[in-house]
């Protein structure tokens, strides 16, 4: 009973991770959009280091979410 | 009622008996392969039937496979140059093929592909493995320059080992982003959808509150759409990114 309690605690513990992912996507996005506004002329060239920037952080943030899977159904 | 959010990701058998057996293990026609299945003749009809006419002012159908097109191969000329350009087939495939799993997967009562590790992990290293194959192919073995950046011999031993796990991690990431997205978004569509249903059934005033929640879900269904093209994108991007560092190491294209 203690085991299955501990599980379900630490798989919420463990999507707390989330919140750096959160962070980290809403900078990539503020400071992409108040460079834009700064230089609109280069904005465009730099949709792609937008992407990869966002894809990076969120991947970061998604370990803790299969982290809590695996918890959950692999243990 | 099922009110499971997890019970739509279940792969189950469509037909009773196994199809063939591989090594012992018996091989099922599961709603995951019908759904592939569907995903793959539906996009090769459409590309190939609308571009057919090959008008000179192009109908709407023909336009949208114009434009994907376009799309994909502005995509990689600017993240890999012009010798990315071999690899359009490569990377329209996996584009048109990861989009179209996500769209069929938005239709209600459908299955999505793409919430299953397996086959995003598959994709993954299909794409990790084109990589490795295309930088020992161009470079032979001084591929193996890209895990050691210009740096000074002290910081080298500390630059080398981040390299080389950052290259090896790159599956993993690519894989989980698209499954835990795809997860992430229909489970929660079904637990705000159990709340509607459970609200309706409770009668009285509750049940005119469901009214709340079945907004809500028009809302997250259109940024679910947005998500569903977004990961899509993402994930052909990144694979033209890692392409690019085949091509041209560190070297700027």
């Amino acid at each position: 009973m203690e085991v299955a309690a501990a599980k379900l605690i630490g798989a919420g513990i463990a999507c707390v991770g989330l919140v750096g992912a959160g962070i980290g996507i809403g900078n990539v996005f503020g400071s992409y959009l108040a460079g834009a506004l700064r230089n609109p002329g280069a904005a465009a060239s730099q949709t792609t280091n937008l992407l990869l920037g966002f894809a990076l952080c969120e991947a970061t943030g998604l370990f803790g979410l299969v982290i809590a899977l695996l918890i959950l159904f692999a243990f | 009622m099922n009110l499971n959010p997890m019970e739509q990701f279940a792969v189950k058998p469509l037909i009773a008996e196994p199809l063939f057996a591989l090594g012992g293990h018996p091989i099922y026609f599961t709603n995951q392969a019908l759904l592939m299945i569907i995903v793959v003749i539906a996009s090769s009809l459409f590309l190939t039937l609308a571009v057919k006419p090959g008008a000179l002012v192009p109908s709407r159908a023909q336009s949208m496979a114009e434009l994907s097109y376009e799309f994909v191969g502005n995509m990689i000329h600017s993240a890999t140059g012009e010798d990315g350009l071999r690899f359009f087939p490569f990377v329209f495939t996996i584009f048109m093929f990861v989009l179209c799993c996500n769209f069929f997967g938005m239709i209600p009562g459908s299955f999505t592909v793409t919430s299953q590790i397996a086959v995003t992990l598959a994709l993954a290293l299909l794409v990790i493995l084109t990589v490795i194959v295309t930088g020992f192919v161009k470079h032979g073995l001084g591929f193996l320059r890209l895990f050691v950046p210009k740096a000074p011999f002290g910081l080298l031993l500390l630059l080398v080992p981040i390299e080389v796990i950052s290259f090896f991690t790159r599956p993993l990431s690519l894989s989980v982003r698209l499954f835990a997205n795809m997860l992430a978004g229909h489970t929660m569509l079904a637990v705000f959808g159990g709340f509607v249903v459970a609200l309706g059934a409770a009668g009285g005033i509750l049940s005119v509150l469901s009214l709340g929640p079945m907004l809500l879900i028009i809302a997250i269904l259109l940024l679910e759409l947005l998500v569903a093209f977004l990961q899509a994108y993402v994930f052909a991007i990144l694979t033209c990114i890692y392409l690019n560092e085949a091509l041209h190491l560190h070297d700027h294209h």
